[in-house]
């Protein structure tokens, strides 16, 4: 565990991986069905998955954890795809969707086969399955409430936002206005698409900066943080405080200015490792416990306190990861019931 | 009918060859289970292969037949089980646009490629506007029918075998078939012999419309829900399982039993590589590889039948 620090930040807290093997499920087999290996995101999941699975193995908790990638992101390739692991036996399949509802025919008839179905991240709605989700309204209400600590006087807000037309980006807009209801000095006076990258980020936010008046604060949904910073700085404007998403750019740049000039804020986004929870929590299913079928992953933030653990730990051009651990799935659970 | 069974020797051979391979790698899958879970999403790309021949037979090619078979399918999820008279009069109207693009090709003279390239977006703009989050449900008769579990044969495979049938006997048994053919081969002497052009290329465009609403519905069926993104795979998969079974771009020459067994061998191309465990990195490489195998089998094959 090279992250301990990190983990602490978590709302659960790491312990090191459980190493008591379970020999309920030496022999289980489990597969992760990806749909997309393509950014920086994904192939951090995939190593921790990698990782953890490995080590898994060799413990002897299950027999085999296998991860296949579709060619392309494609529904109607993912559903074969899952078809094909039925064919294959495995026990329990860890599925990243890429349509909520475009698998379920194959979901259930994975689910028919007596085969465990657990999604995360990109989740499904078939009721047969398991669902490891992500609170983004919380997500983006907590971003008002960091800022309403700093600011308690309020001012005026920068929101950009992700990928129209995607419930990701819908689900943290509603928790940021949410949190705008709740604490009234603060103002949302602008709002741009920045598609969750940086050079869209910086071309839009340098495009409304002109006709907007100061600014307190950006609130963002991950990988459009440094872009603003950017487009304030070409701007010739004062850097307001703007949220982080985990993003290595963006946790250097947050570096660089705390060194330089005592700059203040905080990073948070989901783990790419939440795939390693979901296989700890197929785990446990096949383990026989009683596991609710909605799941709640903590968030990973980065603060002040952490952010040169996380500097260090995460790569270059890459996102802040953690790997969860049995005890962490176990929390989780216990946490949900 | 001799130009017909050599065509089919490749497409056949190139199946049976993937299925000895997949049972021999996947012994569990030699079982009426097995078997329609290898298979049954090959059906609704086999609808759409029919449909893209369809096209691609009158000397067009279809790049819109993703988009539309995605609009057909948010339709079915969204309008036809809550609505069925609205959801039944909108699919009808899809296929008769799908008809009038046919006629407006054909009067303006109009490249085909550019003009189903300009109405994929019209229908993936559609299929948005009707579902714009993933969702909706299947109509209950159209699951059943696609859940179905006949004795004895799977319902891929009976659906395979019907599919086929009966766009061969439209294509190749019946003078209206024989009339589009002679469409995509010599549109001139079709005109000349005081046929209308437009008319006939509506009605392939139409029929092609048909095929691919039946391959919108088919895939909700085995779904059981929506998505506007759903099938936009399809348009490269349907041009390749037409090519693949035997068809050529130049018009007139396709063969409808082929076009279903190559979107059965493209399907299965799938399941052997995944069976492999081959790495994801190169699954798709390989996909083209066994591609452009075939294909080559193909100009071999062709090269010595000029030679004898």
């Amino acid at each position: 565990m090279t992250c301990k620090g990190l983990l602490l930040t978590a709302t659960t807290i790491g312990l090191l991986l459980g190493t008591q093997t379970m020999a309920d499920t030496a022999d289980k087999k489990i597969a992760l069905s990806n749909n997309y290996a393509g950014n920086s995101w994904r192939q951090a999941m995939l190593e921790s998955w990698k990782r953890v699975t490995d080590k898994a193995v060799a413990d002897g908790a299950v027999a085999s954890a296998d991860a296949f990638t579709t060619a392309e992101n494609q529904a109607t390739e993912q559903a074969a795809q899952i078809q094909n692991m039925i064919l294959q036996g495995y026990d329990a399949i860890v599925v990243n969707a890429a349509s909520p509802t475009a698998l379920n025919g194959a979901i259930k008839e994975a689910c028919d086969a007596g085969i465990t179905v657990v999604s995360f991240d990109g989740i499904v709605t078939e009721p047969c399955a398991w669902r490891v989700k992500v609170d983004f309204v919380k997500m983006g209400r907590d971003e008002v409430e960091y800022l309403a600590k700093r600011l308690p006087e309020g001012g005026n807000l920068l929101e950009i936002r992700g990928l129209a037309g995607v419930s990701v980006d819908d689900e943290i807009h509603a928790g940021i206005e949410e949190g705008v209801k709740a604490n009234a000095n603060f103002k949302i006076v602008g709002s741009v698409n920045g598609d969750w990258a940086q050079d869209v980020a910086q071309k839009a936010v340098a495009g409304i900066l002109p006709s907007l008046p100061e600014i307190a604060a950006v609130v963002t949904q991950g990988g459009d943080g440094y872009g603003a910073a950017q487009a304030f700085a070409a701007a010739g404007r004062p850097t307001p405080i703007i949220i982080m998403g985990n993003r290595q750019d963006e946790l250097k740049w947050w570096g660089e200015q705390r060194d330089a000039n005592q700059y203040e804020t905080m990073s948070t986004s989901i783990a790419p490792g939440v795939s390693t929870l979901a296989f700890w929590v197929a785990q446990q299913i096949l383990d026989g416990q009683d596991v609710p079928k909605e799941l709640t992953v903590p968030f990973l933030s980065v603060t002040q306190d952490t952010l040169d653990q996380a500097l260090k730990d995460t790569p270059e051009g890459g996102v802040t990861n953690v790997d969860y651990s049995q005890d962490d799935a176990k929390k989780v659970i216990a946490g949900s019931k | 009918m001799r130009s017909v069974s050599p065509r089919l020797v490749l497409p056949v051979l190139s199946l049976t060859v993937l299925i000895a391979a997949v049972f021999w790698l996947q012994p569990r899958a030699m079982s009426y289970v097995g078997i329609n879970l290898l298979f049954n999403l090959a059906v609704p790309i086999a609808l759409a292969t029919v449909a893209q021949m369809i096209i691609i037979m009158v000397n067009d090619i279809d790049l819109s037949m993703g988009a539309f078979v995605s609009l057909i399918a948010c339709i079915t999820a969204a309008i036809l089980p809550t609505d069925p008279a609205l959801g039944i009069a909108m699919l009808v109207g899809c296929v008769l646009v799908y008809a009038a693009l046919g006629a407006l090709i054909e009067i303006r003279q109009l490249p085909a490629i550019v003009v189903t390239l300009g109405m994929s977006f019209v229908w993936s703009g559609a299929a948005v506007l009707i579902l714009p989050s993933p969702g909706g449900t299947a109509p209950v008769w159209l699951t059943a029918i696609m859940k179905a579990k006949p004795p004895f044969v799977p319902v891929a495979i009976i659906a395979s075998v019907l599919i086929a049938t009966v766009a061969h006997l439209i294509v190749m048994r019946s003078s209206f078939g024989v009339k589009l053919r002679a469409l995509g081969g010599n549109a001139r002497a079709v005109s000349r012999s005081g046929r209308s052009t437009v008319l006939l290329r509506a009605s392939a465009y139409g029929l092609a419309g048909i095929f691919a609403m039946l391959a919108g519905m088919a895939l909700v069926g085995l779904t059981t829900s929506g998505d506007a993104n759903i099938a936009l795979r399809y348009t490269l998969l349907s041009i390749a399982g037409v090519i693949l079974g035997g068809g050529e771009f130049t018009g007139g020459r396709v063969s409808p039993v082929g076009a279903v067994i190559g979107a059965l061998t493209l399907t299965l191309a799938g399941s052997f590589l995944s069976f492999l465990r081959l790495s994801p990195d190169w699954q798709i490489g390989a996909q083209g590889a066994i591609l452009i195998l075939v294909l080559a089998a193909r100009l071999v094959v062709r090269q010595a039948e000029k030679r004898s």
